[in-house]
């Protein structure tokens, strides 16, 4: 039982960076913007917060300083791809190139240091509840603010007038602008949103996961990020969902070897890669159902021709 | 004196190159039918566009009911009353009728509340609408519908009217009709793009026309004969195409049983499908859009493949080839969208025949491209139809409509296919193209080749086919003399047995 | 006020223009990091981009780097001109480089001309068939190839570590994580004595040529022009879009092995888990600055190539983290994409507008 809880708390704890940057990569691809750079906004915003939390001793303060530095680089995309007009998806790619080559450069003087950890926050009496408490109800504050920012961009892409706003805007960028809405700024506020995420979901590595910086941490994250966003149908609860899934495939072979199973930890440490490989090609069969949430205008660029 | 509902005065606009309006000026009464007219890039939809806040005029001054009106974003425009149907409904497929309404006015949220009130307004004016369906089920003239209802749910006073009928069948236009008429009535001042001509005599009490930007007049078009409107939208003689050519030969393009189900999955599947052109005739389908035309067309190109005996050729048997087998047997085509489909906009004109003259004419050994003999042949089909570029080796993106137009339709005829398959052949391009366009569409047919003509403009068809038949569903019906049928009988046909525009209550 | 607007026809200057603004402003732009980093900003820039220029021994250096580079920027440049996304070449170096020397330790000792073909064929077929995994998945079900190639590229690492930690390890070593060094037939063949430039060179120059003439003049190049700009065009004048994927996928997967096999059995003469060092993704920067166009991928993968010697000098005499490549090379593909807005747009001042009023009274 022990061992149980023990593996729930620790893909909670996995899946958490994971979700944070689905959720904002949902609400910027609502607006119908493929932004590529999950994984450099991650690892700025984890450089940003650790070298914040380094300095200052405050997980908070760097908590913040990622959501910033997260939405900085979303904004330098925003700006080539809206303003400029650039390719979107190589604009991504060299967002994370240029993300992954400026932390590597700019954390060298970190590597190696530690941080205080984000302290967990049990929940008055739900964590008191046997094996389920501790694992699920035990967890620092992020944790609990994924959960909640799940389902409030849940809530706020279904049941506000923004919301609808916003995914209108994904649907058809042209027909929103005749109407009169500001196809750019919305744009641009979504993605700065999916920055933050991004941000703080790179933070989460080394105030939860390895309380390092560590060159290139984020080591994938941020393209699992995107495929979650994909096998999610574009719902921030199921991003949220799909995060655990893909925190638990990497855990659980952690801990293959606690359940007898004797497989070389190499093999076993590819098994998220391939995860995401095998449940993109399941979901992407349906092209249907692709059609039906993926917003209609993703990835294309839109000229504001008056 | 009340003043006019609406008045512009004086009205500019430029863009880089072109003056756009130049000095336009009008008024709309309350309660008027107000038509404006004129060729595809007279002016019209800029006029409309500055007049709703989609662009700010370089000069003059516009008042609605007296007052200074210069709104800044279409937002003003409808909060001061002005609303706009467009021509491309704008919209949103994945979205719910009520979201889409919610869409157009400021504050609102798709409440229970706002779906009521859609459901009272459409039944007041006749215009039935589910406001829970999405809008991507929707037919042409329901998304219409759609749109109406989001302007009238602002108590407008003025609405503008973009090309309102382009999409739907004379039937739904007629029901069309009966609202503006109603919402005339209540005191609504409409504003009319068009060029169709009997609509705007049958429905509108006066016409402003413009040309080339300019205001030619105004004129009551009650009063006024088609012939006259027309000399004024086009500044000259109106010259028809030419006779009919009608010596059918043999059976050159055999359609049969020929079903196939849509790509896209909310377009339209082909169901039992049959028809024969022959040599020296010109088939014409008529229908609406998004009735199966696309997929038509694809099924006939070889962009998709069927059975090998659905299709024939001079007797052979082509269903299951692709394009470049098709076409090296001679059957060519031209799908209706001009730019990234019938032409690559980036690529010059040189190589854009590459597209489609590769085998037929030799622009191709071994995987190895002649790019000689292709701009060769380019420079050929602009000099024989008359396309107006700055050469072979201008983007096809830098052309006009009409000239491209003119480009993708010579590049197929001057290959001197046995059978040609077009869909729009003159959709958006001014009328002297469209004339030369029907003309070497005449002359090919009349050479022996078998031509299917696929349009929504019921004219056209008209007044080029030998044969007609109408698409509706995706299915189409027993071709007939052109003689032999009213617009009445083949506007049932066009509306479907039982599609989804039966059900209005007017 | 500022506004785009666009161009008529794309500005053959800015074509030229843009990319080379670009490197300039990222000159600029790394003076300023070399300033920020405490150091003097014209000599390390004179560091990175000058310097290297000086000495036979760097360029020699250069074309190592460059090699890979060049290979896989031209695979690249097919399908991206195309719209599909092989950002994984990666993955498909790493088992290029594995297959390669599999086939060289498997042959150890054994002498002849053919054992070097026989390893780059080996290269070229183990980066068509990582690459054919996503072509397969993309056309037969819709899968994403963005994600599907990169996914690729940490399983590739990975066997390429699990193998060289046991199966392929050195018998003889010390039980260091790397194979036995290539014996001389299974090593590629330096151009002069001394240097470590090899023959790759001159198969890069020979893929560079063929992917000129094939652009050019051959029906597959306008095929993947107009794939890219306009899919329903390709369609109409007959190209198949899954044959598209296929082809754009192998050629760029094949050519990326074979960079792979020559990394292995060139400079580094041995299977080690380092031999990705991150040139497939680096290629894809090397694609856009040269524009997709082989010409333009010849001169850039040198510049590319340029700031990797010149970042190791700065390493070395400057004492500064080899990241600094990274950051120099992110920065040129950054730059290059804010400035290719000039090329299809152009830049227009518009006068701010008169407010209402001011336009009514004018009336």
């Amino acid at each position: 039982m022990e061992l149980i809880q023990a593996i729930i708390a620790s893909i909670i704890v996995a899946a958490t960076p994971l979700a944070f940057a689905a959720i904002g990569e949902v609400v910027a691809e609502k607006s119908g913007v493929l932004n590529l750079g999950v994984e450099g906004m991650m690892i700025v915003g984890a450089l940003a917060g650790f070298a914040t939390t380094f300095e200052t001793g405050s997980p908070a303060l760097g908590v913040l300083v990622a959501a910033a530095a997260g939405t900085t680089a979303a904004l330098a995309f925003g700006f080539l791809t809206q303003i400029l007009l650039a390719n979107q998806v190589a604009t991504g790619l060299a967002l994370t190139l240029f993300c992954l080559g400026l932390t590597a450069l700019a954390g060298h003087a970190y590597s190696g240091q530690a941080t205080p950890p984000l302290q967990p926050i049990p929940i008055p009496l739900l964590s008191e509840i046997p094996v389920l408490g501790p694992a699920l109800f035990a967890h620092d504050a992020l944790v609990y603010l994924a959960v909640a920012l799940a389902l409030a961009a849940g809530w706020f892409l279904r049941s506000t007038r923004a919301g609808l706003i916003l995914r209108a805007i994904g649907e058809n960028p042209d027909a929103a602008h005749a109407i009169g809405y500001p196809v750019v700024l919305a744009r641009l506020m979504a993605l700065a949103f999916g920055g933050a995420l991004a941000g703080i979901g790179g933070a989460y590595l080394f105030l939860v996961q390895t309380p390092h910086w560590v060159e290139n941490m984020t080591s994938g994250r941020g393209w699992i990020a995107l495929a979650i966003v994909v096998f999610a149908g574009w719902r921030p609860e199921r991003a949220l969902l799909g995060a655990y899934l893909f925190g638990g495939v990497s855990v659980i072979q952690l801990h293959m070897q606690a359940f007898g199973i004797d497989i070389d930890a190499q093999y076993l440490s590819m098994a998220p890669y391939l995860a995401t490989i095998v449940v993109l090609a399941l979901i992407s069969h349906d092209k249907t159902r692709q059609r039906m949430n993926a917003p209609a205008a993703l990835g294309r660029p839109f000229f504001q021709s008056s | 004196m009340t003043p006019p509902r609406f008045e512009a005065a004086n009205l500019t606009k430029r863009f880089p190159g072109v003056l756009a309006n130049d000095a336009v000026s009008l008024h709309v009464e309350a309660g008027e039918i107000h038509a404006l007219l004129g060729e595809n890039g007279a002016g019209k939809s800029t006029m409309v566009k500055m007049i709703y806040g989609l662009m700010r005029p370089d000069g003059g001054e516009m008042r609605l009911d007296g007052q200074p009106y210069s709104p800044a974003k279409p937002a003003e425009a409808r909060a001061m009353g002005v609303g706009m149907v467009f021509q491309h409904f704008s919209l949103f497929d994945a979205l719910t009728v009520a979201e889409n309404i919610a869409l157009g006015i400021s504050g609102m949220r798709p409440t229970r509340a706002l779906s009521q009130k859609i459901i009272d307004v459409s039944n007041s004016y006749g215009l039935a609408l589910d406001p829970d369906r999405h809008v991507q089920s929707l037919s042409a003239g329901e998304r219409q519908r759609v749109e109406i209802v989001r302007c009238l749910l602002q108590n407008p006073r003025m609405l503008i009217m973009d090309e309102p009928t382009s999409v739907l069948t004379p039937q739904e236009a007629e029901t069309l009709f009966e609202t503006l008429r109603r919402l005339a009535a209540d005191g609504c001042s409409i504003l009319y793009i068009s060029h169709k001509l009997d609509e705007i005599r049958a429905l509108c009490s006066r016409a402003t026309v413009l040309r080339h930007g300019r205001l030619v007049g105004a004129a009551d078009p009650r009063q006024t004969s088609a012939r006259e409107l027309a000399e004024m939208m086009i500044g000259g003689a109106w010259n028809a195409a030419g006779a009919k050519a009608m010596t059918p030969g043999r059976a050159r393009l055999e359609v049969q049983n020929l079903s196939l189900a849509s790509e896209d999955p909310f377009g339209v599947a082909l169901k039992e499908i049959g028809f024969t052109v022959h040599a020296g005739e010109i088939l014409g389908i008529a229908g609406i859009a998004g009735n199966g035309q696309t997929e038509l067309l694809d099924a006939l190109s070889g962009e998709r493949r069927t059975a090998p005996g659905c299709i024939r050729l001079n007797g052979a048997a082509i269903g299951d080839l692709g394009p470049t087998r098709r076409r090296r047997l001679g059957l060519c085509a031209v799908p209706e969208e001009r730019l990234g489909h019938g032409a690559a906009p980036e690529l010059s004109l040189g190589h854009n025949v590459l597209l489609s003259a590769r085998t037929r004419q030799g622009l191709e050994r071994r995987g190895f491209l002649s790019l000689t003999r292709a701009r060769a042949f380019a420079d050929d089909v602009a000099k024989r139809f008359d396309v107006r570029s700055s050469g072979v080796h201008a983007e096809a993106r830098t052309l006009s409509g009409g000239n491209l137009q003119k480009f993708i339709v010579g590049r197929e005829i001057a290959q001197n296919p046995d059978v040609l398959c077009v869909l729009q052949p003159t959709w958006g391009v001014d009328a002297a193209a469209a004339a030369a366009i029907h003309t070497a569409i005449l002359t090919l047919a009349a050479d022996g080749a078998a031509v299917l003509v696929i349009s929504q403009d019921l004219g056209e068809l008209l007044a080029i086919s030998s044969r007609f038949s109408v698409i509706a569903d995706g299915r189409v019906s027993e071709p007939r003399a052109v003689g032999d049928v009213t617009v009445e009988e083949i506007g049932l046909l066009m509306g479907g047995q039982a599609g989804p525009s039966e059900a209005i209550a007017v | 006020m500022i506004r785009l607007e666009p161009r008529p026809t794309a500005s053959t200057a800015m074509i030229y223009i843009a990319p080379a603004a670009a490197i300039l402003l990222s000159m600029a732009a790394g003076m300023g990091l070399f300033w920020a980093l405490g150091e003097d900003p014209v000599r390390g820039i004179g560091m990175v981009f000058i310097e290297p220029l000086t000495d036979w021994f760097y360029i020699s250096e250069i074309s190592v780097k460059g090699t890979p580079l060049l290979l896989i920027a031209i695979g690249l440049s097919f399908g991206f001109r195309a719209g599909i996304w092989n950002i994984g070449a990666e993955g498909q170096f790493t088992v290029g480089a594995l297959a390669g020397g599999a086939t060289a330790l498997a042959l150890y000792d054994m002498e002849g001309l053919w054992v070097l073909p026989l390893m780059a064929l080996a290269s070229i077929a183990a980066g068509m068939a990582w690459a054919a995994i996503p072509a397969f998945l993309r056309t037969r079900l819709n899968t994403n190839e963005i994600l599907v190639t990169l996914m690729l590229t940490y399983v590739a690492t990975h066997i390429l570590s699990i193998l060289v930690h046991g199966p392929l390890k050195d018998p003889t070593g010390f039980n260091f994580p790397e194979s036995r060094l290539f014996h001389d037939a299974a090593t590629v063949p330096v151009l002069f004595e001394g240097a470590r430039a090899h023959v790759g060179l001159l198969a890069a120059f020979l893929v560079v040529a063929v992917a000129w003439l094939t652009l050019r003049y051959h029906v597959f190049g306008f095929q993947m022009k107009v794939t890219g700009q306009a899919p329903r065009a390709a369609r109409f004048a007959g190209f198949v879009q899954p044959r598209a994927v296929w082809a754009c996928l192998l050629i760029s997967g094949g050519l990326a092995g074979f960079a792979g096999m020559l990394e292995a059995a060139g400079p580094v003469g041995q299977l080690v888990p380092a031999i990705p060092v991150g040139y497939g993704f680096t290629a894809i920067i090397v694609a856009f600055l040269g524009r997709l166009q082989p010409l333009g991928i010849l001169f850039a993968s040198f510049v590319m190539a340029l700031t990797y010697i010149g970042g190791e000098a700065a390493q070395i005499d400057m004492n500064l983290p080899n990241a600094i490549t990274g950051v120099f090379q992110g920065m040129f593909l950054f730059l290059l994409l804010g400035i290719d807005v000039l090329t299809r747009y152009r830049v227009r001042r518009i006068p701010r507008r008169p407010a209402p009023s001011a336009a009514l009274r004018g009336a």
